[in-house]
């Protein structure tokens, strides 16, 4: 027998980003590395520890191997746990057949048995690419108040971005009688933020409705949530006004890691009651040279740095050399920047060397027509040789 | 014939050489000694170890050890939270009758019957006080084929005297044969140090410590290697690759701010031999809009807004706007408020250096402040 959990924690870590294209070839979206010294995991995995969430299933299916290897046996983020801790919960053979996860409501259904073993009073559902930092105890603790079936997470978005998300339609106390999932003309500005709390038996018995459903695309937005309204389940806004950022495209990815520099952003890493854990690289302190120029940047162990960096994200072990420009970038671990290479609006994946004079990226200023300006993307292991120039918003995930 | 590395043990003495840097051991062993930016002296010969292949290390402690338990909790940082050996610690096993142990073999003595009880073969004895990566499994293939009683591990070269006074001195024939042993002589020029790391059987340590008490024997250096130079097989291993040695504040101050210069540390962390440190889950490090900082070495968790200047920071530090700081280590969460200047200076843990102030020694005996202390 398993201890009982009041509430489980279920992370949909199996989206292919393949938004974040040159990124995410060979590593889930999840995994991808995210402010100098984490992976985008890091976050709901750190939020579920320090809300008091000590069971999590992490449900993968898109190239799993880095992702797996990542998360280990939870013991980062305390998460090795004799009796719940972190599980990474693939796609599997039954009986009955074998299915992939074929939405993320049917990813959630084929885990019945997981979430069962623990006979939780409540499950949280969770996405493994946002960057923000949340008390899942309170969001717990409303839904309780208010005696909901679902409590979704939202958060207020400009109406402008309003289409890209799934919007909802709230009375003052918080009761959701409407939602529309990417709506061309949104109406309100209230953004789910793909955060749902459920009472565990209201999750099970509509999650096995929508598996029998042959219409049904088995996806939460689209047919879970619908199903609750359209039964006049009680389904509650709960509104959360912290940082949180979707980090789904290049540009966002970049943004995101931009406002970790920006001192007027409201995401501390340096509370201690709130740290975001990480696995550690085990590397020697930053060692910042006699030539070098640093400023307005974030730089963590292992980098050799001897060149100018600013407004840029520096991760484990990138060695910068002596008279190279990183500008407004972000460079993964292990990246390595030789003599008088230029990196500018760019991101340079994992393990890859930008050769001596090479150029990356470009200002928005020194581009004519701003459409073709874009942040420029250099995939992982990749090399750009000498004299080799990679146009903003261009993005390459092979060798040039 | 290669010897299995999990036939050998490692013994850490984590209190050995405690007086040299006194001011800094005054509330922890010489393990437990902050260094390089986010080490602690006793990572290095723990590191060494586990990546050796050695899965069972006992740690000998003395006094003021609460930082060391604290540092090793589990060990798991090292590799070494087993089921099958790991890492053992020996705190004091001192009687009203002993009182603390005096020397290496009392110290040894009091965890006997963990020596007897282990499964292993051979023993690697390490102190805290030489920062190096050594790969240990030559050392002991070399004891074994050489068929040496013991081996000790040591390094030839030009030493000043406040070296040589603090160390065992050996003159060995060619093939590495041990002829006499000095302990701290007052002597300088070139001569063959001992690094304070032996190998020997295991079985040949328990009857040397039980004859040795017997006789009221507590020193190795002394009542051992000096003593019986001749009647014993004692070898040297010469180590020539990068290392340093605390045997003094002032070497302390060099072996850190050594370590800014790329070649030395490039020689120091091997990627495929880490150095395995107590993780502390600090944000990665920030540099502000007017920070300058040339020529040093920065943990994580920092927040610069200052000038930074041939210094090596550790995790947590936090040097304020209009700040300077040069040839200096600051150790964990040391603050400098906004304008101060630091020239020349050690700060224990969690030391605040209040605004405007300016604090200055020379390079020569830098300044050390204590633990906590608020200036």
């Amino acid at each position: 027998m398993f201890n009982k959990k009041e509430c489980v924690a279920m992370l949909l870590a199996g989206g292919q980003g393949s938004r974040l294209y040159a990124l995410t070839q060979s590593v889930a979206k999840p995994a991808v590395p995210f402010g100098a010294k984490y992976r985008i995991i890091d976050f709901p995995l750190s939020n579920c520890i320090n809300s008091g969430i000590d069971t999590v299933g992490v449900l993968t299916q898109y190239q799993p191997l880095v992702l797996n290897e990542y998360i280990g046996n939870g013991q980062p983020w305390d998460l090795d746990r004799m009796s719940g801790g972190v599980h990474v919960l693939p796609p599997y053979q039954k009986a009955s057949g074998s299915d992939w996860y074929s939405g993320t409501a049917n990813a959630i259904y084929q885990n019945i048995s997981f979430m069962d073993r623990y006979d939780p009073e409540y499950v949280i559902i969770l996405s493994g690419d946002h960057i923000y930092k949340m008390d899942y105890d309170k969001m717990l603790t409303y839904h309780k108040q208010q005696d909901a079936a679902c409590t979704i997470a939202v958060i207020d978005v400009p109406l402008e971005e309003a289409s890209r998300f799934g919007i909802m339609f709230a009375h003052d106390d918080g009761e959701i009688y409407d939602f529309v999932e990417k709506p061309k003309e949104p109406k309100t500005t209230l953004a789910s933020m793909g955060i749902y709390i459920f009472t565990y038996s209201k999750l099970k018995e509509y999650l096995i409705a929508n598996e029998n459903d042959k219409d049904a695309t088995k996806d939460f937005g689209n047919n879970i949530i619908p199903a609750l309204l359209a039964n006049n389940e009680r389904v509650y806004a709960y509104r959360f006004d912290g940082y949180w950022k979707d980090v789904g495209t290049i540009d966002s990815l970049w943004e995101a890691n931009m406002d970790l520099i920006n001192p007027k952003i409201p995401i501390d890493l340096y509370d201690p009651s709130w740290k975001i854990y990480s696995r550690n690289p085990v590397m020697p302190p930053q060692s910042i040279g006699k030539k070098a120029n640093v400023q307005n940047s974030v730089v963590t162990e292992g980098c050799y740095i001897d060149g100018n960096v600013e407004f840029s994200m520096i991760s484990n072990g990138v060695t910068i050399e002596e008279g190279a420009l990183v500008l407004d970038s972000i460079l993964m671990p292990g990246c390595v920047i030789k003599k008088g290479a230029k990196i500018e609006y760019a991101i340079v994946g994992e393990n890859s060397v930008v050769e001596e004079g090479a150029q990356v990226g470009s200002r928005p200023e020194n581009v004519e027509n701003r459409d073709e300006w874009g942040i420029a993307v250099v995939g992982h292991n990749l090399t750009v040789s000498s004299g080799s120039y990679v146009k903003p918003k261009q993005i390459i995930s092979e060798s040039v | 014939m290669a010897i299995n590395m999990g036939s050998v043990m490692g013994i850490i003495f984590a209190n050995m050489h405690d007086n040299t840097i006194s001011e800094i051991t005054k509330s922890r062993t010489m393990g437990s000694v902050l260094f390089g930016g986010r080490y602690r002296l006793i990572d290095f010969p723990l590191s060494n170890m586990a990546n050796s292949g050695v899965s069972e290390v006992a740690v000998i402690t003395k006094e003021n050890y609460q930082s060391l338990l604290d540092h090793l909790g589990s060990a798991r940082e090292w590799d070494l939270a087993r089921k099958k050996g790991g890492l053992h610690i020996l705190p004091p096993f001192g009687n009203v009758e002993a009182g603390l142990y005096r020397g290496r073999l009392e110290a040894l003595y009091g965890g006997i019957s963990f020596l007897k009880a282990s499964r292993t073969e051979y023993v690697i004895l390490s102190d805290c006080d030489i920062i190096a990566t050594i790969n240990y499994k030559p050392i002991v293939n070399a004891h074994v084929e050489s068929g040496a009683d013991i081996t000790m591990v040591t390094n030839t070269g030009v030493y000043t005297s406040d070296v040589v006074s603090t160390s065992t001195v050996v003159t060995a024939d060619e093939a590495g044969r041990v002829k006499g042993v000095l302990h701290k002589p007052a002597i300088s020029g070139e001569c063959t140090i001992s690094l304070n790391m032996f190998v020997m059987k295991k079985s040949f340590l328990i009857e040397l410590l039980e004859d040795g008490i017997a006789r009221g024997h507590y020193s190795f250096e002394r009542d051992v290697l000096q003593a019986k130079v001749d009647e014993l097989n004692i070898r040297t291993y010469e180590f020539n690759e990068y290392f340093s040695k605390i045997y003094s504040m002032q070497s302390f101050f060099k072996a850190n701010i050594d370590l800014i210069d790329p070649e030395n540390s490039r020689k120091l962390y091997n990627p495929r031999r880490p150095i395995y440190t107590k993780v502390r889950d600090n944000a990665p490090s920030k540099y502000d809009l007017e920070c300058v900082v040339k020529n040093s070495l920065i943990a994580d968790g920092c927040i610069i807004e200052g000038e930074v200047e041939n210094s090596v920071l550790f995790r947590g530090v936090k040097i304020g706007k209009g700040a300077k700081v040069k040839n200096a280590i600051l150790m964990q969460d040391t603050v400098i408020e906004p304008n101060a200047v630091v020239t020349n200076i050690i700060t224990d843990k969690d030391v605040t250096i209040g605004e405007n102030r300016l604090i200055s020694s020379s390079e020569v005996h830098p300044l050390y402040i204590g633990k906590g202390a608020s200036i």
